[in-house]
């Protein structure tokens, strides 16, 4: 026989008679599925986050904030700014007007439907203007306000995490009261966590006056971004600083995705090292239960590297399936599971919803996968090494 | 003694298994003095909130402004000691990323208000003196390694100062946290300096932060508050400290909710491959219990010994690794800064220890059963 034909014929039997060592595989089993399955839970709330982040953003769009402000919160503009950003080269155009959003962004207090208390929901004023620049919302439930009304449409994500956003109810902050006219969706992105109303209702109600706090641009490509951003940076009548869209957002997730993270890091790697050894045990535990049966395979000619493979082998399987199974029970459990959060940058809250994804899966499977190989290389080299004929003596 | 030391030479049969399961239970506990360091820090100091303090601040949402006049108005209301009031700063120390809460206030008044905030008398005088002193918290001190004394520039985002866009403070003095969850991260700047040199929004202050006499009275009191300034265009929202950090934590997210999922998948796993290990510990040794059982062991000598085992197990796993879990966590906390407070709390080590003894009992009920009503005949023949 050769070392092929030998490796085949042992792993073949050794998984046949994994059955009877029922017990200590569904430890190690259970034990790597358990890593797998919090390592990806864990992982899929940054993931998810990230998506409500960066899916809004395109590469094509600009935002411009006053220079200085690190969010829109703290950002403010005139009204003549917005003036000269549609002037500027580099802007978009639809039916001959240019795609310059100016937005407000106030915060208003609703009540979390999870826990009733106090949650800090984005408020957007918008203009007409708004619906060719930020092109990815639709309205998905109801119909949108009517300009110069008390109407407001809510997000997705505002409407299942925050109460009183029912379509039809009214909402009171301060001395205003808004009716909910409208559902909107903007492909999964951070607005679907807010409430939008007409800039000119939503001003007067907060005193802002003639200022606005951020614009929103879109750009004729992604190409013209330095273009637009040098002509605005250059024109002394403005202060202000002009960030792709894509890049605001993704500094906007930075606290969460550290504090993640480093979560992460943590607990898997201590639940790694958990189960690697439980993996350990349990490959050291088969190993001693088969010494008699090990050493007749090698007296009746196995080669030794044989067995060796064969038990590392066994120890991938196992790992594989606790793999699979953790990834499995994470993806029923955690996938689609909405959570809303404290974006620290603008002081509040962004609803998102957790993601299991392909890549976070196949890389808590690939980390089973180390911890199978280390936890069955140690036991595999014992088996590897076992005296035949003590082993053989032993009762 | 005998006892004991039959317990004993049992584990030295596989030193190595022996080893690896007290390993993987010390894991188990080093993981969870980290979880409970971190749920501890996302409550946010729910749990260390002053029963008679109350804050005040605008219905409508925290960012909007009140005016600095309501304080005399809150304090005039019977059964309030003092009022005082705070205002978010949101400066920028060199980059977003070094992200800590920087807050404007009324210096003797503010330290009077919240004891658990330490500073030595002569540092306090000094912040009197000083109009743009600051007072820092020792863990941010250690973070950026600032000391007294030294210059600190933030760029203003919501304020800015009458020229260029850079706020330059003094460090003057150092507060200590009066209590191990006391929040040592925050930076306190002098309102008068702020309200001085900001071009717009003069007279106006963030929330404001009572003191009242009977912690019964809140409810009453917070009503009262909220009706002085109904129907005035900054209408308040009066709530205990406790609720006020509740919502605020509430908000991050249920991550006490997620971080309790993560606890139980981890004890569960180390329940099952510990208790596995337990129970093959006693089958492997069946004929030698029905030889002890033959000699005489009592039914409950027999169910002791295991339990004896099992516990023993634990005790050394879980206190190896409360241990090494407590050292790790005053090391620091995982996220570089971010967490504003990451201690263990005593309340969550007197927890860790009722886990270990639990995972102790329940690991090793089983086999100790098993071992206890094991007939020493069919023991011995099985052999």
């Amino acid at each position: 026989m050769n070392r092929l034909t030998q490796i085949a014929a042992l792993c073949a039997f050794n998984l046949r008679t994994l059955p009877s060592r029922k017990g200590s595989a569904a430890a190690a089993v259970f034990g790597i599925a358990g890593v797998v399955a919090v390592l990806v839970g864990v992982l899929s709330i940054g993931e998810g986050f990230e998506k409500a982040m960066t899916s809004a953003g395109s590469d094509d769009t600009a935002i411009v904030l006053r220079s200085g402000a690190d969010s829109e919160m703290t950002s403010m503009l005139a009204r003549s700014d917005a003036d000269l950003m549609e002037e500027a080269p580099g802007v978009a155009m639809l039916n001959g007007k240019p795609l310059v959003s100016p937005e407000l962004f106030v915060i208003v207090n609703l009540p979390k439907r999870s826990t009733g208390t106090d949650a800090n929901v984005p408020m957007r004023g918008v203009e007409p203007v708004v619906f060719g620049v930020r092109d990815e919302v639709k309205i998905v439930e109801g119909r949108t306000f009517e300009w110069g009304r008390n109407e407001v449409i809510v997000g997705r994500g505002a409407l299942s995490e925050f109460s009183g956003t029912d379509l039809g109810a009214e909402l009171q902050f301060g001395q205003n009261k808004w009716t909910v006219v409208g559902v909107f969706e903007a492909r999964g992105g951070l607005s679907e966590s807010e409430i939008w109303a007409d800039a000119a209702v939503l001003s007067p109600a907060y005193r802002r006056g003639n200022s606005f706090q951020t614009a929103v641009v879109r750009l004729a490509s992604a190409g013209s971004f330095q273009q637009f951003k040098d002509a605005l940076t250059a024109d002394p009548r403005l202060n202000v600083k002009v960030v792709r869209e894509t890049d605001y957002y993704a500094g906007q997730s930075r606290v969460l995705r550290l504090i993640i993270t480093g979560l992460a890091a943590i607990v898997s790697g201590l639940m790694g090292l958990g189960a690697l050894f439980g993996a350990l045990n349990t490959m050291y535990t088969a190993v001693a239960a088969r010494a008699r049966e090990i050493a007749t395979l090698e007296a009746i000619g196995f080669g030794s590297f044989a067995v060796m493979v064969s038990v590392l082998l066994e120890a991938l399987v196992l790992a594989l399936i606790g793999g699979v199974i953790g990834a499995a029970g994470a993806w029923i459990a955690f996938d689609g599971y909405r959570a809303a959060t404290m974006n620290w940058q603008s002081f509040s809250q962004v609803a998102f919803a957790f993601d299991v994804n392909l890549r976070l899966v196949t890389f808590a499977i690939v980390y089973a996968m180390i911890i199978g190989l280390i936890g069955g290389f140690f036991p595999a080299i014992r088996a590897a090494r076992m005296p035949v004929a003590a082993a053989l003596r032993d009762r | 003694m005998k006892f004991a030391l039959l317990v004993f030479s049992n584990f030295k049969r596989h030193k190595l298994r022996t080893a690896l399961t007290i390993l993987s239970i010390a894991v188990a506990f080093i993981l969870f003095g980290y979880l409970a360091a971190i749920r501890t820090a996302f409550a946010m100091g729910v749990d260390v909130a002053g029963a008679d303090r109350l804050v005040v601040r605008h219905k409508v949402s925290i960012i909007q402004l009140l005016p600095k006049s309501y304080e005399s108005d809150i304090e005039r209301i019977a059964g309030v000691q003092q009022a005082t009031s705070s205002t978010w700063f949101g400066g920028i120390y060199q980059d977003e990323r070094n992200f800590f809460a920087q807050i404007a206030v009324q210096p003797d008044e503010y330290l009077d208000m919240f004891p658990e905030f330490v500073v030595p008398p002569d540092q306090r005088e000094a912040w009197l003196k000083t109009k743009t002193g600051v007072v820092i918290g020792r863990g941010l001190a250690n973070r950026f390694n600032f000391k007294i004394g030294d210059k600190l520039p933030l760029r203003g985002t919501i304020w800015r100062p009458a020229d260029g866009d850079t706020w330059t403070f003094d460090v003057v003095g150092i507060y200590e946290g009066g209590k191990p969850e006391t929040d040592t991260s925050q930076l306190f700047l002098r309102y008068d300096y702020l309200d001085e040199a900001r071009p717009f929004a003069k007279g106006m202050v963030g929330w404001y932060h009572m003191k009242i006499d009977d912690p019964d009275r809140a409810a009453a009191i917070a009503q009262q508050v909220d009706e002085t300034f109904a129907n005035s265009p900054a209408e308040t929202k009066t709530e205990t400290e406790g609720a006020f950090m509740k919502a605020f934590a509430d908000q991050v997210g249920d991550i006490g909710a997620i971080v309790t999922a993560i606890l139980s998948a981890v004890f569960f796993t180390i329940l099952l491959v510990a208790g596995n290990t337990m129970a093959q510990a006693v089958r492997e040794r069946i004929g030698e219990l029905g030889v002890l059982k033959a000699i005489g062991f009592t039914d409950l000598q027999m169910l002791a010994l295991v339990l004896a085992e099992s516990l023993i197990i634990a005790v050394i796993g879980g206190s190896l690794g409360l241990w090494i879990g407590a050292l790790a966590v005053s090391a620091g906390d995982p996220t570089n800064g971010a967490l504003p407070v990451f201690f263990l709390p005593g309340r969550d080590v007197a927890l860790g220890a009722v886990a270990v003894i639990l995972l102790g009992l329940v690991t090793g009920a089983l086999p100790a059963v098993q071992a206890m009503r094991l007939n020493a005949v069919d023991a011995l023949r099985r052999e």
